[in-house]
């Protein structure tokens, strides 16, 4: 383990065990009561879903354009991410809608197109797995479709207006809500790095072990 | 006949998400007296909150378990493989 990821599993882990009283100390909110305590994590997550969809694409333009394999590798590890992340997201904001908006679910802009995100890491997933030889290429295509509907998603909520909350709900928080919040986005900011950091490392790793079993047929 | 009975199954089952998903109800049309109403139905915030960070906890860590056992695996392979060519 390099020194830099000793510090950031540190600073992840101390900011973790810190957030819980942060977010306690966060005032309730006045139509969503304490349901909204949610958002906390909820949205560091769905942030960290997006910025994961963002990586893998911009690891597969690398990987296609400019022909860089080794991309490859920070491909599988952000889509790992994506699935992850996006995973955490919806199952939070369902939680959170049943009691602020009374149903788990609904069919809106925002809701869909994070269904369909996941959907397509989801699938990357099962293509690198089962794909064979050349999935790589035909993933990183499906990757760089998965961040074409990032920006999408991000601005749906303000276009279609349903129950979810805009964005401009973020700049205007309250500094007592705004603390814990930033708080946990920089605490999940850092859990992102440290888990691409290692899932890459463990592409790493089987590319050397492909080599070492190259060298030995050559033998 | 039989692939049409597989393809009826797998779309019976496309639908279960749909139908545990469902949309919100219709506000009523007309005024709706208070004692006819759910007035009592009062959902818990507590066991959401703690099912909501919860999860995300034990996701985390599974996830770090899995790519720990992933990565041991891999090293103990790089490992026979360099001391074998030794």
């Amino acid at each position: 383990m390099t020194r830099s990821m000793v510090v950031m599993v540190a600073l992840a882990a101390g900011m973790f065990a810190i957030a819980p009283w942060l977010i306690n100390g966060a005032p309730s909110e006045a139509t969503m009561g304490l349901v909204y305590k949610i958002y906390f994590f909820h949205m560091p997550s769905a942030w960290m879903f997006l910025v994961a969809a963002t990586t893998a694409g911009v690891a597969s333009f690398r990987l296609l354009f400019l022909k860089r394999p080794r991309a490859d590798h920070w491909v599988i590890a952000a889509a790992e991410l994506a699935v992850l992340f996006g995973a955490f997201t919806l199952v939070t904001g369902p939680l959170w809608a049943r009691k602020s908006w009374g149903v788990w679910w609904v069919w809106d802009a925002r809701l869909t197109s994070s269904l369909m995100l996941f959907m397509i890491f989801v699938a990357y997933s099962l293509l690198r797995r089962y794909g064979g030889p050349g999935s790589d290429k035909l993933g990183a295509g499906l990757a760089l479709f998965g961040m074409a509907n990032v920006p999408f998603i991000y601005v749906s909520v303000n276009y279609w207006r349903t129950f979810h909350p805009p964005t401009s709900v973020v700049p205007k928080l309250p500094v007592e809500m705004g603390i814990p919040l930033w708080f946990c986005v920089t605490a999940f900011t850092l859990l992102f790095v440290i888990l691409l950091r290692v899932r890459a490392h463990l592409e790493h790793q089987r590319e050397r072990v492909e080599a070492l079993y190259l060298a030995e047929d050559e033998a | 006949m039989r692939l049409l009975r597989i393809l009826f199954v797998l779309a019976a089952l496309a639908a279960v998400p749909a139908a545990a998903f469902s949309q919100p109800k219709q506000p009523p049309a007309d005024f709706v007296p208070v004692a006819d109403s759910e007035q009592g139905e009062q959902i818990p915030a507590m066991p959401l909150i703690g099912t909501a960070y919860g999860l995300i906890w034990v996701g985390v860590f599974g996830y770090v378990w899995s790519v720990a056992r992933r990565l041991r695996k891999v090293e103990a392979e790089i490992a026979a493989l360099e001391a074998k060519r030794r």
